[in-house]
C-alpha cells in the first residue's frame, strides 16, 4: 500500500488543489448536468468557462481568507484526470463541526466507487487532521446515490426537512446526514 | 390605515433605526444565558458601534434574504427582542427563522409565541412562503415549547452538535408547513 501520500491518496482517487488553467473548461462542462447542481451554485444552470474560472477563483479566496472551507479536486491516482469537486464548509472549530459535499462531473464516471473512495478520505481528514467531531451533509431525497454511498461510510439520517427543496417540477423533502468521529472510528 | 398585519395580540414587529437596534443588541449579548440559547458560535461582546455597521450594512442590500423586525409590546411599546427570516430561498420557498427576546423579564409569558404567530402569518400570506424552519438547543425547552404551540413540527436531531461546558448536546430541527399553518390560523382565529 502506497502510505507516502495517504493524507490525499485513496484506492482509486487523489485529493489535489486547483488547476485555474486546466480544471475550468472541464467544470463548465459539468455545470450542463443539472444533477451537478449542488456542488457549485444552488440552482442547476450551466456556466460559461470564463464563469467557472471566476467562481473558483473565488472559492480559493475565500478558503483563504475565512479559514473554515477546505476545498479539493478529485483527481483520478491513474492518469490524474479531474473526475469531480469536494469541499468541506461551514467548519466550526470551536463545536467541531462541518459539512461535506461532493459530486462526480460526468455521469460516466458515476458508479465507479470514485466518490465513495473521495468521501471515505474526506471523513479521515476531517476527523484525524481537522480534529472535527461531526460531519453533516445534506442533499434532496431524490438523489439516492448520494445517501446510499453515505451510509455505506456510517453517516446517519438525523433530520428530514419536509419538502424543503423544489426542483424537477415538485418538493422534495431535504435529509440532513450526520456522521460522529466516535462513530467512524468504531467502523474503521 | 391599520398596522394590523405587523401586529399580534401582546407585540407588534416593527423596525429600528440601526443606532437602536445595535445597543439593545449589546446589551442584551451581555446575557451570556440569552446568548448561548440564541447561537452556536462562542459568546462575544461586540460594540454597539460595531454592530450599527452590521445593520447599516443590512439596509443598502437591494434583494434580502435577510428580514430583521424589532418585537415590541403594544402595552408600553417596549423593545424586548427580535425576529429575523434568515436565508430566505425563493426557489424553495423556504426560510429559518431566529427570534431572541432580550429581556429575560419578558420571558415565559407569551410575547415570543406571538412575535412568531405574526411572523409566520407574514411569511405565508404575504412572502408566500412554502414552509418556515428553525433549529433550537435541546437546552432550550422553553423555545422547543413555544414552537410546538405555533404549530412547528420536530424533523430531526443533529446530534453533538455543540460543546459546552465540555459536554456535546443536540441540535433540533423543526419545521411548518403552509398548509399546516392554513388549519392553525383558522383555530387561533376562533379563540
Amino acid at each position: 500500500m502506497d502510505n507516502t501520500n495517504s493524507l490525499y491518496a485513496g484506492r482509486l482517487v487523489r485529493l489535489g488543489p486547483l488547476d485555474h488553467e486546466k480544471d475550468p473548461p472541464v467544470v463548465a462542462r459539468w455545470t450542463n448536468d443539472p444533477l451537478f447542481r449542488s456542488v457549485l451554485v444552488d440552482v442547476a444552470r450551466p456556466l460559461s468557462v470564463e464563469a467557472v474560472r471566476r467562481l473558483l477563483e473565488k472559492v480559493e479566496k475565500q478558503m483563504e481568507e475565512t479559514k473554515n472551507l477546505f476545498h479539493f479536486t478529485l483527481r483520478l491516482k491513474d492518469d490524474n484526470r479531474l473526475v469531480g469537486l469536494a469541499r468541506i464548509f461551514w467548519i466550526d472549530f470551536h463545536n467541531g463541526t462541518g459539512v461535506l459535499n461532493l459530486g462526480i462531473g460526468e455521469a460516466s464516471d458515476r458508479r465507479h466507487g470514485f466518490g465513495s473512495d473521495a468521501l471515505d478520505l474526506l471523513v479521515r481528514f476531517a476527523f484525524n487532521d481537522l480534529n472535527l467531531h461531526r460531519l453533516s451533509a445534506w442533499t434532496g431525497a431524490d438523489n439516492l446515490p448520494f445517501i446510499h454511498m453515505a451510509e455505506k461510510s456510517g453517516f446517519e439520517i438525523e433530520a428530514r426537512r419536509r419538502e424543503a427543496v423544489f426542483h424537477n417540477g415538485r418538493y422534495w423533502d431535504m435529509l440532513h446526514l450526520g456522521l460522529l468521529r466516535t462513530q467512524s472510528e468504531k467502523k474503521q | 390605515m391599520s398596522n394590523a398585519f405587523f401586529q399580534g395580540r401582546l407585540v407588534r414587529l416593527s423596525s429600528e433605526d440601526p443606532l437602536v437596534m445595535a445597543e439593545a443588541f449589546a446589551r442584551w449579548n451581555q446575557d451570556s444565558e440569552y446568548f448561548r440559547l440564541l447561537d452556536s458560535d462562542p459568546a462575544h461582546l461586540w460594540s454597539a458601534k460595531k454592530m450599527k455597521e452590521w445593520f447599516e450594512k443590512d439596509l443598502d442590500s437591494a434583494l434580502p434574504n435577510n428580514l430583521l423586525f424589532s418585537i415590541r409590546t403594544l402595552a408600553e411599546d417596549k423593545l424586548i427582542g427580535f425576529i429575523a427570516f434568515d436565508g430566505l430561498n425563493w426557489t424553495n420557498r423556504d426560510t429559518f427563522v431566529a427570534i431572541g427576546i432580550g429581556e429575560q423579564d419578558y420571558w415565559s409569558k407569551g410575547y415570543g409565541s406571538d412575535a412568531m404567530r405574526v411572523m409566520l402569518r407574514y411569511g405565508f400570506t404575504e412572502l408566500n412562503l412554502h414552509r418556515i424552519s428553525l433549529t433550537v438547543f435541546e437546552q432550550n425547552p422553553r423555545g422547543i415549547r413555544s414552537y410546538e404551540k405555533c404549530g412547528f413540527k420536530l424533523e430531526g436531531r443533529i446530534r453533538d452538535f455543540l460543546l459546552r461546558d465540555g459536554q456535546r448536546s443536540d441540535m433540533l430541527h423543526m419545521g411548518i408547513l403552509h398548509s399546516e399553518w392554513d388549519s392553525l390560523e383558522q383555530e387561533w382565529n376562533k379563540i
